[in-house]
């Protein structure tokens, strides 16, 4: 299984202040925010970064957020956050944060989950819900100036109105031929799960993947995982990451 | 630095207690790996003690389940910061593994194996005494494939990435040497009240 991506060399993760300096809602329960942090030129796409709130008597609260954004010379990264009802620091994020707030960044962590471009491909990537994250950076790192390397994303969500950033991954699919675009929205009528055919429709999109990512709740990825190693994937070219439970 | 609005989710303070720093109590039990699971076949299983690349002794599952059995009861800690309290776990000590291949540990280091080639390392000092199960059950009942099944290593406390999932074997190291993670920017030890998480901490 090592062959999947390259080893990162140890770094020492330190706690960084970060300023939020853009917040925008990007489906009905999840928010774009963007951070100006010191760590904003430094990660693969892929990685994510602990986040660290503190109360006013020093009480403290870490979670981990998938990067969202492909390095881009701003200085700043963007998360995207789902508000889960009674999160503590989710909801802070959802129901609370402002711009010129500032929070605690470090990382970044997940050498193992991430990608660029000489890494290569083709890229086969899965994910369910807030699991399209570190995908959405991979597919964002590769249309800066690897767009030879095809690469298919299967997704799904609940309803087209929770899918995170579907209209540009929409754009991604209907201006890049090398990128395909599996919907699988699960809640509405015609609505559909991942299955064998839709992994069959992305494999014939990109042909033998190279790397292979997939992210999500436990339930999608043990799913996922299943039907692309049954559809012929060597299980070593996969990495998952799971949000919770 | 204060993050203006933030009130956070006090527990109750026998909860806090119980709680290593930076740590959230869940309820579930989440799943973290790297890959799939790996396919472990319990006919063609085999658990492996090895020193460098020398076999010491080498048990099939049969064998394995023959061996005394130790049970533990108690907290656990993963890294991502989640925290399940009153876990109950069952399996071989290391000091009964030890003592049924007839040897005293031979070096101070141990790098933990797994089938799907997942590496993670534990000082011995950590898994004698009691400390350490190879753990092949998990609240009464068989490991889920998830949670590592059909065998786990088992380190209560340390960070739980230092169990093993699905592991194969133990091998003696002569120096304390990273796993899979630690090459990645972990920490070499993982101890939870200190808040070990990543290299440097
Ligand atoms: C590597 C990694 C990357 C991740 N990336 C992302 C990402 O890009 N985007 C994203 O949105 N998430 C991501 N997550 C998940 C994220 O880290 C948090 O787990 C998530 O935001 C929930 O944290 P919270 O503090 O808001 O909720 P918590 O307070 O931890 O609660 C979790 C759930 O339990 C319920 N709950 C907990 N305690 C109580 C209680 N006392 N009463 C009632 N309900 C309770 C909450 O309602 C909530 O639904 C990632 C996780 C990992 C491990």
């Amino acid at each position: 299984m090592s062959s999947a991506t390259s080893v990162t060399e140890p770094v020492v993760f330190r706690w960084h202040q970060a300023e939020i300096t853009a917040i925008a809602p990007v489906t009905p329960h999840v928010k774009s925010v963007r951070l100006r942090c010191g760590l904003a030129e430094q990660y693969r796409a892929g990685q994510h970064v602990d986040v660290r709130l503190t109360a006013e008597d020093g009480y403290q609260a870490q979670r981990s957020y998938s990067i969202a954004s492909a390095p881009d010379g701003s200085g700043t990264l963007e998360l995207m956050i789902e508000g889960l009802p009674d999160g503590e620091v989710s909801g802070w994020f959802s129901d609370c944060a402002d711009v010129g707030d500032r929070v605690e960044l470090r990382g970044p962590i997940g050498g193992s989950f991430s990608w660029d471009g000489p890494d290569g491909g083709p890229l086969l990537l899965a994910a369910g819900g807030s699991g399209v994250v570190p995908l959405l950076a991979m597919l964002r790192r590769r249309a800066q100036g690897w767009r030879a390397i095809p690469a298919a994303l299967i997704y799904s969500a609940r309803t087209r109105a929770e899918a995170i950033a579907v209209a540009e991954l929409e754009r991604f699919a209907a201006t890049d031929p090398g990128v395909s675009l599996h919907l699988a929205i699960t809640r509405e009528p015609g609505g559909r799960r991942i299955d064998a055919a839709l992994v069959a429709d992305a494999l014939a999109r990109t042909g033998p993947p190279g790397k292979v990512f997939l992210c999500g709740s436990n339930r999608f990825v043990a799913a996922a995982s299943a039907l692309i190693v049954a559809a012929g994937v060597a299980p070593g070219l996969i990495r998952t990451e799971r949000f919770g439970a | 630095m204060v993050t203006r609005g933030f009130v956070g989710r006090r527990q109750p303070p026998e909860t806090g207690a119980r709680l290593p720093p930076g740590q959230y109590l869940t309820d579930d039990f989440p799943i973290l790996q790297i890959g799939p699971n790996p396919v472990v076949d319990l006919a063609t299983w085999r658990f492996t003690l090895r020193e460098g690349s020398r076999p010491i002794k080498s048990w099939s599952w049969d064998e394995f389940e023959a061996l005394p059995r130790t049970t533990w009861h108690g907290d656990i800690h993963c890294v991502t910061k989640w925290s399940k309290f009153d876990t109950d776990w069952e399996g071989v000590s290391f000091d009964d593994l030890l003592a049924d291949a007839g040897v005293a540990a031979p070096t101070g280091f141990l790098l933990a194996e797994s089938y799907d080639d997942y590496t993670t390392n534990v000082p011995v000092a950590d898994l004698v005494g009691g400390r350490a199960l190879v753990a092949t059950r998990y609240a009464g009942e068989p490991i889920h494939p998830d949670h590592g099944g059909p065998a786990r290593l088992f380190v209560p406390h340390l960070y739980f990435w230092k169990s093993a999932k699905w592991v194969r074997g133990l091998r003696f190291t002569n120096i304390d040497t990273a796993g899979f993670w630690e090459l990645r920017g972990y920490h070499m030890y993982g101890d939870p009240w200190r808040e070990q998480r990543y290299i440097g901490d």
